[in-house]
């Protein structure tokens, strides 16, 4: 137990070098919220954005850009994750995970690797996706002080969902199941904050899009990249990753001492 | 050195182990020979910490499976029958990867690799991806990832299923050579003749019980399925062999002669030679896995 980090770092190791190696699954997971991004503003964006409360009719696509990049940037992490789960799902399929079972190595640091690895991918993805958003002409104000602030949000709920992942793909037996499994993820921003206010939704449909986790996160950037947000918000996304990576880390690990090979 | 008592599994309704019994002597190959679905791989699975048994006890070194799995896991290696290697990497990689794992350190790691790669013949292939591989390249790619450091007792469920004549005999000369280094190995199998090459003793489980146990030559005396087949032109040579040779049966032109050995074979051929009898064809069968089922089952596989 005492090899915890290194062995993290071996199989992080491993799984940096499939994504330098096969770099396809990486670019799709990149490509996905950049044509729902582009599509969003050019697309629905004038319609929708002149919809949102005390915008001018003409400044329309402009203000949906604005309002939509937190949640695309959430849709970015959780199009990762389908990602990790396909992974951990090959790896189990193949039987290298068996072999890393029978091996004297931390329980945790199989998993670890994969984790981090994604976490990794999903904060380069998200610079990348913010980089097309600024090119399409998003205009965010946050100080250095927000930025990092901005930065470690993402770190976080990357992470959690991360662990979620490796979850997921654990749990399906096969890897069309952990491919799909992750998609509730994605469709989650729509019922929340990430692309129109919720107060516009049905009285049933606000409670459950106010109190999920995604909403305090999409509001927690929000707030940060364009000032104006409630401050409060932030705490309750902090709590929600915590909450995410500690379900995510027990649901693996269980599944991990359990499962019987082939 | 590998001690097994009273070992149970069921999944589910089903079960897999019904009071294995096994003991395996620390240097020596005991091979577990049943056919598929007899509990072998769930034996090895246990042994190895990747399944829980239900009841009875396993230990491999003095260390029980359940009760202090990390000090199995440091001295065992497993080889499964389904190749356990990083399909997305190369076959270097993957042996530097379990270097890594094991504790090497860099330098050692990458002489430990270039070793192995050298030993089983992948040199050449080492910075090739492993979809380039062939199916007994892979094999020996797991079994040199297994062998990164020495384990001392090996686990090798059915270790050549599935590969060609040549890739089977490179395997077990790989096999023989860990003996000949004093490694403990248990070794699951199908075929008879495998175990018969390589095991010191042969456990022969059927449906999650071990029927018998004991020396390849002893396993043998059980079983009577060894047999010569004559071959004759005519009814009459036939009918004549049948007369002179005690307890041979005949089938239209073919005559069964129960297994005789080197000099019975010799005084078979004199006797034959002697009445003027002419054989066109002769051949030897030895005794076969479904001829050891029916003899200690009594049932036909």
């Amino acid at each position: 137990m005492t090899y915890v980090i290194t062995d993290s770092a071996t199989m992080l190791r491993r799984n940096l070098l499939h994504i330098v190696r096969y770099p396809g699954l990486s670019i799709f997971t990149i490509l996905g919220p950049v044509v729902i991004l582009l599509l969003t503003v050019f697309v629905f964006g004038g319609t929708l954005g002149a919809g949102l409360p005390g915008v001018d009719a003409s400044s329309g696509r402009d203000a949906y850009l604005a309002y939509v990049m937190p949640g695309i940037l959430l849709i970015t992490i959780a199009g990762t994750v389908s990602g990790v789960a396909i992974t951990v799902a090959m790896d189990m399929t193949e039987g290298i995970t068996a072999r890393f079972r029978t091996m004297a190595i931390s329980r945790a640091a199989v998993l670890t690797g994969h984790v981090v690895g994604n976490t990794i991918q999903a904060v380069i993805a998200v610079a990348l996706v913010l980089g097309v958003g600024v090119l399409a002409g998003f205009r965010p104000t946050a100080t250095p002080i927000e930025w990092l602030g901005i930065a470690g949000l993402v770190v976080l709920f990357s992470f959690a969902l991360s662990w979620i992942g490796v979850a997921m793909g654990m749990q399906s037996k096969t890897v069309e199941t952990a491919s799909n499994l992750p998609l509730i993820l994605t469709v989650l921003p729509l019922l929340g904050s990430g692309f129109v206010p919720t107060a516009s939704m049905p009285e049933w449909l606000q409670g459950f899009a106010q109190l999920q986790p995604f909403t305090p996160f999409i509001e927690s950037i929000r707030g940060l990249l364009l000032g104006g947000g409630s401050a409060s918000s932030i705490p309750v996304a902090v709590v929600w990753a915590i909450v995410l990576t500690l379900a995510g880390y027990a649901w693996s690990m269980a599944i991990y001492e359990r499962k019987s090979v082939r | 050195m590998i001690e097994v008592k009273g070992l149970t599994k069921s999944y589910g309704k089903k079960l897999v182990l019904d009071g294995i019994d096994l003991s395996v002597a620390a240097g020596s190959v005991t091979a577990l020979l049943g056919p598929n679905g007899a509990g072998k791989t769930t034996t090895v699975h246990i042994l190895s910490t990747l399944v829980r048994p239900d009841g009875g006890s396993a230990s491999v070194n003095g260390a029980d499976v359940v009760k202090n799995p990390n000090a199995v896991r440091a001295a065992i290696g497993l080889t499964g029958q389904f190749s356990a290697v990083d399909a997305l990497l190369t076959g270097e990689e993957n042996l530097l990867l379990m270097a890594r794992l094991r504790h090497l350190g860099g330098k050692r790691s990458r002489v430990r690799t270039a070793e192995l790669l050298e030993q089983f013949e992948l040199t050449e292939a080492a910075r090739k991806p492993l979809a380039t591989y062939s199916g007994g390249m892979r094999r020996r790619l797991d079994l040199a990832m297994t062998l990164v450091t020495s384990p001392s007792v090996i686990f090798l469920d059915e270790p050549t299923t599935g590969l060609d004549p040549r890739s089977r005999h490179t395997m077990w000369d790989i096999v023989r050579g860990l003996v000949a280094d004093g490694t403990t190995v248990l070794l699951t199998t199908q075929y008879l003749d495998e175990a018969d090459q390589l095991a010191d003793r042969i456990a022969v489980l059927d449906d999650g019980r071990i029927v018998a146990e004991g020396t390849p030559a002893e396993l043998k005396r059980l079983v009577p399925g060894g047999h010569l087949e004559l071959r004759f032109g005519d009814v009459l040579s036939a009918e004549t062999a049948r007369g002179l040779l005690a307890g041979s049966t005949l089938d239209d032109l073919a005559l069964t002669v129960p297994s005789v050995g080197v000099s019975g074979l010799r005084s078979v051929l004199d006797r034959l030679d002697a009445a003027g009898v002419v054989a066109d064809d002769l051949s030897i069968h030895t005794p076969d896995l479904d001829d050891v089922f029916f003899a200690l089952t009594g049932a036909q596989k």
